[in-house]
């Protein structure tokens, strides 16, 4: 076991966690464990797994993390079905279809005998998924673990993923709202954020103070953050607009902090018009920051008094989640997975308008003690629920589950 | 001493699964209470704390939230509220408490069974591992060391999930003590007192660690 890494974790969520996963992963010890997805860096799930995977490590698990490549025609037919699944229409042709059973087929010659190996296959979204079709003989336990919003897909590609993913043996999903139905067990497992990347360690004061000369922010005034590509969804004109009805009855500024995705060609389009939205006003800074701005966006949020997320739709929202665990009250969007993290007048308060956004901003910079109190619910509401720990767990009790039967209730001796 | 003696230390996690069974309106949510399996009861009723939510405190089962939330029918879901798993036998029993409730709020309100929610009520099942830490207590004083170290699922498991366990619906730590009887039944009282439905767990264990340094302190035992 890795003693280190876990006392790390300890001292942030208490010897009693860690000593809970530790218990479970002795029952676990000889398990073979291996995840597959189709990226190692950039994106939630390549940040889950790079915290994950050392974690289960920690705890004594063998694990193995691979990843798929592909050429660029699969990665477009793969994006063009992540957008389908999200409820988006696509063309969806033949030889679509071909080349990404074809690219499957290439990666199972390369993974068959990690796939044989393990006793547990976790399969990260559709890009891989086809990879089961290669082995109808198995013995070992393949999970599906979704991390996309499925609940209004576009029908022609989910009825040809669905007899894919149909043949695994349980699928994980983040929300219930996210389910299809399948005929084997979906867990609802919400994702995590590790309190100990450059995203969310603790940061000395001067650096968290720093943002201030860098980006030309006024230390005298308020700052109110949202930290989201430039996306429609994530509505950022109403952010603004939001920001400027608040700003005609008290004094602050906005930081809108974003950047672009490399796949997401109308984040340029959405950019110039939020450019344009912030144009002749000096309370609000529009920030283009690098995909690996990571430790700025962690001092932003430490900055801030108050963080938005005012989104249109929303997969679970861990931008939520990161702000709620530096201790900030989150003015959010009434959709996805932020209705499962902000709750009103307790960690946040969900919006449906920017008037309405507008109103919280001003409740939230006028009673300090109020933020203060919400802001030490959201820490400790994060803690107790979305860190990595908790993800570990679920996924150890998911593995318990299959070796033990499978039943409502498993009792597990002692060892 | 007898193995049946010593306070056994277990630890719970639970997994949520999703039925793929929802309702937007009262009466699918009371075809599908006759239906779903006993598993979704115990999550909606029994889970709540062992889970990632943050639901109104006041409510203390998913379906009075959802109605309250959802259908703002404030007469049903204080109703639901009101039922407390613990008081029935098993959960077939508690299943016809809440088709009763149901029914006899319809009959008072016509167009309420057909009052559609903007967000769907979903039914989701448990899987609960418990393990068997391995650790024996042989006097309730030791309670006392441990109750501060314990994880939040071994406070549920213990004082909450019990309560659907023991014979007298109890906590396991009540449960244990009255083998001590009467030596601890002042003790006994004091942890009766802690009600589980308006805390989270980790306020539950820091007013159990609290009522046991009292206890012990007081007596000094």
């Amino acid at each position: 076991m890795n003693n280190e890494l876990l006392a790390r974790y300890e001292a942030i969520v208490g010897p009693d966690v860690i000593e809970q996963l530790r218990q479970m992963a002795a029952r676990l010890k000889d398990a073979q464990v291996l995840h597959v997805n189709s990226t190692r860096y950039g994106g939630g799930v390549a940040e889950i797994l790079r915290s994950m995977v050392p974690l289960m490590e920690a705890l004594g698990l063998s694990v193995r993390w691979e990843v798929i490549s592909g050429d660029e025609p699969f990665f477009q037919v793969t994006k063009s079905f992540h957008n389908a699944l999200q409820g988006f229409p696509i063309e969806f042709t033949e030889k679509a279809i071909r080349t990404y059973e074809e690219n499957n087929r290439k990666e199972f010659e390369k993974l068959e005998k990690f796939l044989k190996e393990a006793d547990f296959v976790f399969i990260h979204d559709p890009q891989p998924a086809f990879l089961i079709k290669f082995m109808p003989e198995r013995k070992n336990k393949w999970i599906w673990r979704c991390h996309i919003d499925l609940s209004r897909p576009y029908r022609p590609v989910w009825r040809y993923l669905r007899n894919i993913v149909a043949d695994y043996d349980a699928s994980i999903f983040s929300m219930p709202d996210f389910t299809q139905p399948l005929p084997h067990p979906q867990y609802i497992i919400p994702p995590s954020i590790d309190p100990l990347t450059e995203k969310n360690i603790e940061l000395p004061p001067e650096e968290i103070k720093s943002v201030y000369d860098r980006f030309g922010l006024d230390p005298a005034k308020p700052l109110v953050l949202q930290v989201s590509r430039f996306d429609r969804f994530k509505d950022p004109v109403g952010v603004i607009r939001a920001a400027l009805l608040a700003m005609k009855f008290l004094p602050f500024q906005l930081v809108y902090a974003g950047g672009g995705a490399a796949d997401d060609p109308e984040g340029e389009i959405v950019y110039q018009e939020v450019l344009a939205a912030a144009k002749d006003q000096p309370d609000i800074h529009i920030l283009y920051l690098p995909p690996d701005a990571h430790r700025t966006i962690n001092a932003l949020q430490r900055a801030a008094q108050v963080v938005l997320q005012k989104s249109l739709k929303e997969g679970f929202g861990l931008t939520v989640t990161e702000a709620l665990w530096k201790y900030k009250p989150v003015i959010g969007g009434d959709t996805g997975g932020i209705r499962l993290q902000v709750v009103n007048h307790h960690t946040g308060f969900l919006v449906h308008t920017p008037e309405g956004a507008a109103l919280r901003i001003r409740y939230l910079l006028f009673y300090q003690d109020k933020r203060y109190e919400m802001g030490q619910k959201a820490h400790q509401f994060v803690k107790e629920n979305f860190l990595i720990t908790r993800h570990v767990r679920d996924y150890l009790s998911l593995m318990l589950a299959f070796i033990s039967g499978n039943g409502e209730r498993i009792e597990l001796e002692a060892l | 001493m007898p193995e049946e003696i010593f306070f056994h230390v277990k630890d719970c996690a639970l997994v949520s699964i999703s039925t793929g069974i929802k309702a937007y309106i009262l009466t699918e949510l009371l075809d599908h209470i006759r239906e779903v399996e006993v598993g979704c009861l115990y999550y909606h009723f029994w889970a709540r704390q062992l889970r990632p939510s943050f639901d109104h405190p006041e409510f203390h089962n998913d379906f009075a939230a959802w109605v309250h939330r959802e259908l703002h029918d404030w007469i049903l879901a204080e109703r639901l509220n009101l039922i407390a798993p613990h008081e029935f036998h098993n959960l077939e029993e508690l299943r016809e408490e809440l088709i009763n409730t149901l029914e006899e709020r319809f009959d008072e309100s016509g167009d309420l069974p057909w009052r559609k929610a903007e967000k769907p009520f979903y039914f989701v099942r448990s899987q609960i591992v418990v393990i068997d830490t391995g650790k024996r207590l042989a006097h309730p004083r030791e309670l006392r060391e441990i109750i501060p170290q314990m994880s939040q699922g071994s406070i549920f498991y213990h004082f909450i999930d019990a309560r659907r366990r023991t014979p007298d619906r109890v906590d396991d730590f009540r449960a244990w003590l009255s083998a001590f009887s009467p030596a601890y039944d002042d003790l006994a009282m004091r942890l009766a007192n802690i009600d589980p439905y308006f805390l989270t767990l980790t306020e539950i264990r820091d007013q159990l660690a609290a009522v046991f340094e009292d206890y012990f302190e007081e007596n000094h035992e």
